[in-house]
């Protein structure tokens, strides 16, 4: 019988796993309040104020105080919804997202105390595919928790997002062929060794795929000019309309966890990963560091954005994606590939 | 301008402006509308992030108020005798359309004379929850007694706390509000 289960490039002993993917786990939710405090702080400096400043230092514990103050509320719940699925809908969000920060990779193997640890969560030989495949079950987060308050607009709104990640995650996918053609693997860290020995960084073979990446990774994050979930003029708040509490911290954190992640693989594919530019070669601890420098600069990028350009009319989302973006990917993949096999 | 005016006024010479508009989607204006007019909007916002801020701190920072603005009133005595200038009219209580204004008037007497008039006002009652802040009651005090002073700060907790007595408006009121030099 073969196997159905992918093969993992470099696997430790089970401890270091455990402690690995607590130390991950533990960094990768530390971004979330970061991204939070990010997008209201420099939000507020795209229009010319300063956003929260108020508690703590320069406001930086605004997001202790958000987080807290959803905590503490009362959990309710509609006496219509299907109260299971309801509490279990952002959990499933919320685990999901966590799950996909497992794939970005932090830097090579390293030697800690004599002992060989990657620096990842995991390094499976299918790589990005492990991303999508989480991100795409956690469209059932929204869908149930949608569907689970029992109210029509949590309904209308789930409809909505389903539909537009379903369709932004074809073209997401596809984009990322043309990086997958180039370096022949699928593994990130692989990907990030064949920019190391190309010399160059795949943003710039790979100029198309990875405007289209960004703009499907806007749509895939809800993050604005594409955050028609929360098109509350329309649709009060979409899925989200009947979550309080911590069930919607839940939620809103999956959110930011889900620019976290973008903005890895974003920076893995195409930015070269841990790698620094000119050839710098810094110390092997460094590189966690650069990857977190340049995940922190790519969600600046997601909330430059954000202050920019309007929203979408759903129309013009649906046929942005699949009428420009997937074309585009499309062919960006294919030229990658009679390039990389006439090249060869 | 009459109706006949406007009907026959048409845009000519400088009263044009032209509208600048983006190129219609599709095609290779379309192109240029994702990207280049999409990179010249970043551009904008980039430029707001580099100009910095243009906010008051405001319970830090307050924005001076002009003289003639009208904030909580206050009463006035005489500065020579020390007496107050409110007879007791109920004049402002008349012109009050907030009607938040109570003036209870009593007679002063020579042993315990209030007021330069006949009659002093006992009670004189602001309702701060209700007023409107029009000013009409400085409008029609005869004696220039009440005045709308600049202080604009004046929530509280408890609604009983708003109604503003004689006593409290007669006090010195905190400067709490900056006002506007004239070159400002």
């Amino acid at each position: 019988m073969t196997t159905v289960l992918a093969t993992v490039g470099y696997a430790e002993s089970w401890w270091i796993q455990i402690l690995k993917s607590l130390v991950i786990f533990i960094v990768g939710f530390s971004m979330v309040p970061l991204a939070l405090m990010m997008d209201r702080k420099l939000l507020g400096r795209f229009q010319n104020r300063y956003g929260p400043n108020r508690v703590g230092p320069f406001g930086a514990l605004q997001p202790m105080a958000d987080i807290f103050k959803l905590l503490v509320k009362e959990q309710f719940r509609p006496r219509t919804s299907v109260g299971f699925l309801f509490a279990i809908a952002p959990a499933i969000s919320i685990l999901t997202a966590c799950v996909s920060f497992a794939i970005v990779p932090f830097g090579n193997t390293v030697d800690i105390f004599g002992t060989q640890v990657g620096l990842y969560g995991v390094d499976p030989s299918i790589g990005v595919l492990f991303a999508f495949a989480f991100s795409a079950i956690s469209v059932y987060g929204l869908m149930l928790g949608g569907w689970a308050s029992g109210s029509k607009y949590s309904f209308l709104g789930a409809m909505r997002s389903a539909a537009q990640l379903i369709s932004y995650e074809v073209a997401m996918g596809l984009s990322l062929v043309g990086v997958i053609v180039t370096c022949g693997t699928l593994s990130l860290t692989g990907i990030v060794a064949h920019q190391e020995s190309a010399g160059m960084w795949l943003f710039i073979p790979q100029i198309v795929g990875f405007i289209v990446f960004m703009v499907a990774a806007f749509a895939e994050t809800s993050r604005p000019p594409f955050d028609l979930p929360e098109a509350d003029a329309e649709l009060v708040a979409g899925y989200n309309t009947e979550y309080g509490g911590g069930r919607f911290a839940s939620y809103y954190a999956a959110e930011y966890f889900h620019m976290v992640i973008a903005s890895g693989i974003a920076v893995t594919m195409f930015f070269g990963g841990w790698l620094l530019p000119f050839g710098i070669d810094p110390p092997t601890w460094v590189d966690p560091l650069v990857v977190l420098v340049k995940i922190t600069l790519v969600i600046g990028v997601f909330v430059w954005v954000r202050a920019t350009l309007p929203r979408l009319r759903y129309d013009q989302l649906m046929s942005l994606g699949w009428k420009v973006l997937l074309p585009l990917a499309t062919a960006n993949a294919l030229v990658t590939a009679i390039l990389v096999t006439v090249l060869d | 301008m009459t109706p006949l005016e406007i009907r026959r006024w048409a845009p000519t010479g400088d009263t044009v402006i032209a509208v600048q508009r983006g190129p219609e989607p599709g095609g290779a204006g379309g192109l240029y509308r994702a990207f280049g007019e999409t990179l010249r909007g970043l551009k904008t916002t980039f430029g707001r992030l580099v100009e910095g801020t243009y906010v008051y701190q405001y319970p830090e920072e307050k924005i001076p108020v002009y003289p003639r603005f009208r904030g909580r009133h206050k009463l006035h005595r005489f500065e020579d005798t020390g007496l107050e200038k409110c007879v007791g009219c109920s004049l402002c209580a008349a012109a009050c359309p907030a009607d938040c204004i109570r003036v209870v008037s009593a007679e002063n007497t020579p042993e315990q004379r209030v007021s330069a008039g006949e009659r002093y006002a006992a009670v004189y009652e602001i309702n701060m929850s209700r007023c409107i802040f029009c000013g009409y009651c400085e409008v029609a005090c005869p004696f220039d007694a009440i005045t709308m002073g600049h202080d604009f700060e004046l929530s509280d907790y408890n609604r009983d706390d708003l109604i503003f007595t004689k006593e409290m408006l007669l006090a010195e009121p905190l400067e709490r509000t900056p006002l506007r030099t004239e070159d400002e």
